[in-house]
């Protein structure tokens, strides 16, 4: 082959294997999103071609809002509890099943099997989720309450959805549940990268578990740590499809989060260039909140 | 848990097995034991809250009504599979489960060819732009599909493939190129020149390359990102709700979405043990997938999040 048809063939490689998922990459995910910019400045109202351009009206107007505040008020903590929870849980969870056998460093009796059930939520829908916690936690007939009366503690029994003051914790607690699993399973993969010898060592200048939680396997782990943090943060900005299939919002808008709010303000209500002014609005807080976990969490890396 | 308890009492003497080293530790062996025991309760009770709601499903799908409403810690009193039938055919969890492989059949086969063609493209070429395509398609990653629904369903409308499977398709390929890209990059980068040098010397077109000696060799990468792929566009939910609307959607609802549907209906309807039916036939074929290939699905599922 002569080097002119080597690069001719290079060439036309580069445009077969990359024209056609960028043309549809850029149809589909990337112009939308500067799409949204565009049809946030205006007062489009859906299917009538016809709109004014408003400028930042649709800004001004948010920042009034209280239902759009309430919503991104809630998106704010979970975006606070959601990571710090899950990821205290799954480091906890993933020492005991990897580094936490007695006197020797190997995981507990049965940790296989804890691995396995874990990691159940991660591999359903989120549909289904919702779906069945909406019903565990149905007041009538939920296993929630049906437990809680078994064991005498009838007045602890609620309708946890239906009250105000506990359905958005309820929603939480679910989202809790679905990814505590998965970084259970990731930060077990990490922690078995360490070399055993620097445990060992621990456990020889006799650290505690919790000592060699806090000590060793969170320090080695922080790059793990750091990657769960920005996922969940960014999981915290969405609670769109659990919310929606849970309480849809409710009960008095008390579950309410930004994803819903740009749902049904355009599909509900086809306020379209206000709905993508809330899109809009989430985009800079998940982009700030992005560099600034980067920042925050940047630390010496210990190389092992 | 109580059990556990009385089997282990805390304040037993140290087992010989463990080192000496143990003791010079704040805590005592006797103390290290309790915390053992209670440690492995913490554990059995995080297996017991993953695994009781799915099983309760399950058990639930077979009940009557009655017992559901009445009795949500009993068993059922005989195993009525007609639920699991009404759900598939009355409730159309059968029609949905149809279309859910139709699409993710289309969209996997689509997300995989172009992932791994631009990926291999990006690890594997010089050329003026790369890093930028490569930035762009990662991009794609950090923002949550929910913010840009509103303009999407206007591209997908505009080309007239609202409400159509294949739209669906499109869509689900296009979400999954960020990751698909930004992992098989990575993997593509990985390995040897060499060979792929022998295999040009030997006569091999750049594209004969890439399907008969580059694919090949990546393929541990290839299906980490395809269970990734897979599990994230069979459990789909917001592009389907945005997507799939309006005249005679309901023939074409993915599962996750139809059983969203199904949940909203019966809570009028009132007809429990179809939903539990309609839930557990969602959940158990994913469940029965993951329980087989448990160890290739928690890495294809992790991969991408590891240094």
């Amino acid at each position: 082959m002569t080097g002119r048809a080597l690069r001719h063939g290079r060439y036309r490689l580069l445009v077969t294997f990359l024209v056609p998922p960028l043309l549809l990459y850029g149809y589909f995910v990337l112009s939308p999103y500067v799409q949204m910019f565009v049809i946030a400045a205006t007062d489009w109202r859906g299917l009538s071609p016809s709109y004014e351009i408003v400028g930042l009206d649709n800004f001004r107007q948010l920042l009034r809002d209280q239902y759009v505040l309430d919503a991104l008020r809630h998106n704010l903590v979970l975006l606070l509890l959601l990571p710090v929870i899950t990821i205290a849980l799954g480091l906890f969870f993933a020492s005991m099943l990897n580094v936490g056998g007695r006197g020797k460093v190997a995981g507990v009796r049965g940790s296989g099997a804890y691995k396995v059930v874990y990691f159940f939520p991660q591999v359903i829908s989120i549909a289904v989720i919702g779906v069945l916690w909406k019903q565990l936690y149905n007041p009538r007939s939920g296993l929630l309450n049906g437990f809680l009366e078994a064991v005498g503690l009838d007045g602890l029994a609620r309708p946890w959805l239906g009250d105000p003051t506990y359905a958005f914790w309820a929603v939480m607690a679910v989202m809790v549940w679905a990814n505590v699993g998965f970084y259970v399973v990731l930060f077990g993969a990490a922690m078995q990268s360490v070399p055993r010898d620097v445990y060992e060592a621990a456990l020889l200048d006799g650290a505690g578990r919790l000592a060699t939680l806090w000590r060793v396997t969170i320090p080695l782990l922080w790059d793990s740590v750091q990657v769960a943090w920005v996922y969940l943060a960014i999981l915290a900005l969405d609670g769109f499809a659990l919310v929606q299939i849970m309480t849809n919002g409710g009960p008095s808008f008390a579950t309410d989060v930004a994803g819903l709010r740009i749902y049904e303000t355009a599909f509900g209500e086809a306020k379209f260039g206000y709905a993508s002014a809330i899109g809009v609005a989430l985009f800079f807080v998940t982009l700030s909140i992005a560099v600034l976990a980067l920042r925050a969490t940047r630390r010496e890396r210990i190389e092992f | 848990m109580a059990t556990t308890l009385r089997e282990q009492p805390p304040t037993r003497a140290p087992a010989p097995a463990v080192p000496a080293g143990r003791r010079r530790g704040g805590l005592g062996a006797g103390g290290e034991r309790a915390i053992d025991v209670f440690n492995h309760a913490f554990l059995l009770v995080w297996g017991l809250l993953t695994a009781l709601p799915l099983l309760w499903a399950v058990l639930s799908s077979f009940k009557t009504d009655a017992e559901i409403l009445g009795d949500p810690w009993g068993l059922p009193a005989q195993l009525r599979f007609d639920n699991w039938a009404r759900a598939w055919s009355h409730a159309h969890i059968g029609q949905y489960f149809l279309n859910s492989v139709v699409v993710v059949a289309g969209s996997l086969t689509l997300t995989m060819l172009l992932g791994a063609m631009a990926a291999y493209a990006l690890a594997r070429y010089d050329f003026p732009g790369n890093r930028l395509v490569y930035f762009l398609f990662v991009g794609g990653m950090m923002f949550p599909v929910v913010l840009a629904l509103v303009p999407l369903f206007f591209v997908v409308r505009n080309l007239g493939l609202h409400n159509t499977l294949p739209g669906l398709m499109l869509v689900y390929a296009a979400y999954s190129l960020p990751f698909t890209v930004f992992f098989l990059t990575a993997f593509f980068r990985t390995l040897p020149t060499s060979i792929a040098e022998a295999g040009l010397i030997d006569g091999c077109g750049p594209f004969g390359l890439f399907f008969r000696v580059m694919l090949p060799m990546a393929r541990p990468g290839l299906v980490s990102v395809a269970i990734f792929n897979f599990l994230g566009q069979w459990n789909q939910y917001v592009l389907p709700v945005v997507l799939i609307q309006g005249e005679g959607a309901e023939r074409r609802y993915v599962l996750a979405q139809g059983l969203a549907a199904l949940a909203v209906s019966e809570g009028y309807a009132g007809d429990y043990s179809r939903l539990f039916a309609g839930l557990t036939i969602a959940m158990l074929p994913v469940l029965v997938v993951y329980a087989v290939f448990q160890r290739q699905v928690q890495s294809g599922l992790t991969a991408g999040h590891l240094k």
